[in-house]
């Protein structure tokens, strides 16, 4: 962030202190204990005992979780990479459209309903006696219901679909200030329509599909509610191993370990990409705040 | 010559209820300067985009050197265009912005080397290849734009007011160079404009349009001389423009009555029938103005008395506005020559004589 010229030190934290005061008892106080807790040995009822001990990075190097974070990555890397294919042609779209406010408005409607209520509405539409298959039985092109939930595909499905207006919305804005003409001077030089899209449209929309990206993968690799509702036991995440570690095995210390590792890889990975971009996530300068500590505050979100 | 010629042939556009161009036909010659000119919505914009790809016609064809082009894509037509924008690609240097057509072809990198250094050497921009667009003047970026198009050794090279984004001192220095570059290259130029001046100073002919129609097509000479409507006379340059009934002809020589004002003589090479209702035109700069009644009253010579309404002072030359006694207001351009040729001084109120040859005023349309 830059500077607001003029003022002192002394001011600059007295107006920074609520945002002081906020991150520290919502993250770095929570932060501290996560990182404390995976160090101690695990209480018999959940909680733990004041012994330092590395058990719970040792149980990390276990072939479970190897798997789990496998599997993880697999979605999250699925399900981003469907959004974007699906958000940079709607952002195209609507950029290009004359009816905005009314495309944007259909984009903001999914989130007046709770984010629960519409994965079962998923439910309600996809399971063995759900919408879909009254179809395909009523009109015969099932013979009996098709298994629609509780796999991978039914957690990509409804992963992008909870994710997509989160990437739509900063590849619109982005693409909203592209110089259309640009692409047709790219086709006057001789490039194809698909050349002018990805030699001059998508270089210069690398912000907003850096910021489309970290939106989605972050929130997807933390995922919890989704797996847990519409998944089976191939598509357990890591955010149900944390889960399940917390409350049904009650080993929080290894819970703690887990997080930890996801919180480690992930800001690593963001700070990389937007070192890679130098600034161009957001559109610029004094954005790239958000844009990190938003997915940052996501990891520790339980969707 | 290089280039191609570039035939248009009925081309008809509309967005909308919109009509564009309605029935468009125009044909211009191989290596030529040729301008698009009108005000703007007039559809020479649009008639530029079918030429290039961007825009289809929803009827006639372009013919590049006899093949008709209109089903071609852009990317399939050899033709480069210079945007009124510029266009360049943000995300690329100078020197990749003008290779860019290069690379797309897979042109050897001795050859994009080569080829660019050549091109930036022809807008005078070698210094600044590294550069990003962000980081040039408006003529600069002018430049690569034209660069970038030319690289591709375009056989006609398509230019939306490339100048209209640049101040006046830089719009001239470009036109000039512009023109010599034409020289050097000596491929077709289609220039569209709203400007006349541009239009006038550069062109070897010009389409004058309007309204989705083309209204003249001539050298500079024939469209400021001797305009084919009332609209080429108003748009092209200044002019007195008025209408009259035809009172007499004699050979080429025609009396008009005009309202409320008398006789004037002009000239028209086809003399309309005595009582037709037509409008006759007078460049401003082509009346002479004088304290005193001209003496050669020789056949030809219309003279006419008035008061000085307006008289704008602008350095080498002087503009009046004089109302003769009928309330008719005629523009006069007064060139400040030397010393012997001034005269006195011409004010505010004085009464003046007009005079003006008869060979210098025309007849422009036929009402009736």
């Amino acid at each position: 962030m830059k500077r607001v010229p003029g003022s002192s030190g002394a001011q600059g934290g007295l107006y920074a202190a609520p945002s002081i005061f906020w991150l520290s008892v919502f993250f770095l106080a929570p932060l501290a204990i996560i990182v404390a807790y995976s160090f101690l040995t695990p209480g018999a009822r959940g909680g733990v005992e004041w012994t330092p001990t590395l058990d719970a990075y040792r149980a990390i190097a276990n072939p479970t979780f190897a798997k789990v974070t496998l599997n993880t990555i697999l979605v999250a890397i699925g399900a981003t990479a469907i959004t974007l294919l699906i958000a940079v042609p709607c952002g195209y779209y609507m950029a290009r459209s004359e009816r905005q406010t009314l495309l944007l408005m259909l984009i903001m409607i999914p989130f007046w309903t709770n984010f629960l209520i519409r994965i079962y509405a998923w439910i309600a539409i996809l399971g063995n006696e759900g919408f879909l298959n009254d179809i395909l039985l009523a009109t015969g092109l099932a013979k009996q219901s098709v298994r629609f939930l509780y796999n991978r595909g039914a957690v990509m499905l409804v992963l992008v679909y909870t994710y997509l207006p989160y990437a739509i919305l900063p590849l619109y804005s982005t693409i909203d200030k592209f110089d259309f003409s640009l692409l047709e001077a790219a086709r006057d030089l001789g490039a194809s329509k698909l050349g002018a899209i990805n030699k001059v449209l998508l270089p210069n929309i690398k912000g907003g599909i850096l910021t489309a990206f970290l939106f989605t993968f972050i929130p997807i690799f933390g995922a919890y509610a989704v797996p847990l509702l519409v998944g089976g036991t191939e598509s357990y995440m890591l955010g149900n191993l944390i889960a399940d570690e917390l409350t049904k095995s009650r080993d929080w210390p290894l819970a703690s370990a887990i997080s930890l590792v996801i919180t480690l890889v992930t800001t690593i990975g963001v700070l990389l990409l937007l070192r890679a971009n130098g600034n161009a996530v957001l559109g610029g300068s004094g954005d790239g705040e958000p844009a990190v500590s938003e997915p940052a505050a996501a990891i520790g979100g339980s969707r | 010559m290089k280039g191609s010629d570039v035939v248009i042939e009925h081309v008809r556009k509309s967005f909308g209820d919109f009509k564009a161009l309605d029935d468009v036909s125009v044909g211009i010659r191989k290596g030529e300067f040729f301008s698009l000119l009108g005000p703007s919505g007039c559809g020479k914009t649009t008639l530029l985009r079918i030429i290039a790809g961007f825009e289809s016609p929803e009827g006639g064809a372009v013919l590049l050197d006899g093949r008709d082009v209109s089903p071609l894509p852009p990317d399939a037509r050899h033709v480069n265009t210079v945007f009124q924008n510029y266009a360049l690609f943000p995300h690329l240097s100078v020197f990749e912005n003008v290779a860019f057509s290069l690379r797309l072809k897979k042109a050897p990198e001795s050859e994009i080397k080569a080829k660019v250094a050549e091109y930036l050497q022809l807008v005078e921009l070698q210094a600044h290849a590294h550069k990003k667009p962000s980081q040039l003047s408006g003529g600069q970026k002018q430049r690569v734009a034209i660069a970038r198009a030319l690289i591709n050794e375009p056989s006609v090279l398509l230019l939306d007011e490339p100048l209209s984004a640049l101040d006046a001192k830089l719009r001239q220095h470009m036109l000039i160079e512009l023109d010599s570059i034409h020289d050097k290259i000596g491929i077709t130029f289609i220039y569209v404009t709203h400007d006349q001046q541009e239009a006038l100073s550069v062109s070897d002919r010009i389409a004058v349009m309007n309204a989705g129609e083309v209204l003249q097509i001539g050298t500079p000479q024939e469209i400021y001389e001797s305009p084919a409507t009332d609209f080429v006379a108003k748009f092209i340059g200044e002019t007195n423009l008025y209408e009259a009934d035809v009172a007499s002809v004699s050979g080429e020589t025609v009396d008009l009555s005009v309202d409320g004002f008398g006789t004037v003589k002009v000239t028209a090479t086809e003399p309309p029938p005595v009582g037709s209702r037509v409008s006759w035109t007078i460049r401003p700069e082509k009346v002479r103005i004088g304290l005193e009644e001209p003496k050669s009253a020789r056949n030809g010579i219309n003279a006419i008395a008035g008061v000085v309404d307006e008289p704008i002072y602008s350095g080498f030359q002087s503009k009046f506005y004089v109302r003769t006694p009928s309330g008719l207001v005629l523009k006069v351009i007064k060139q400040h020559a030397d010393w012997s040729d001034d005269g006195p001084e011409i004010a505010w109120k004085d009464s003046v004589w007009l005079s003006f040859s008869a060979e210098d005023a025309y007849i422009v349309e036929v009402k009736r």
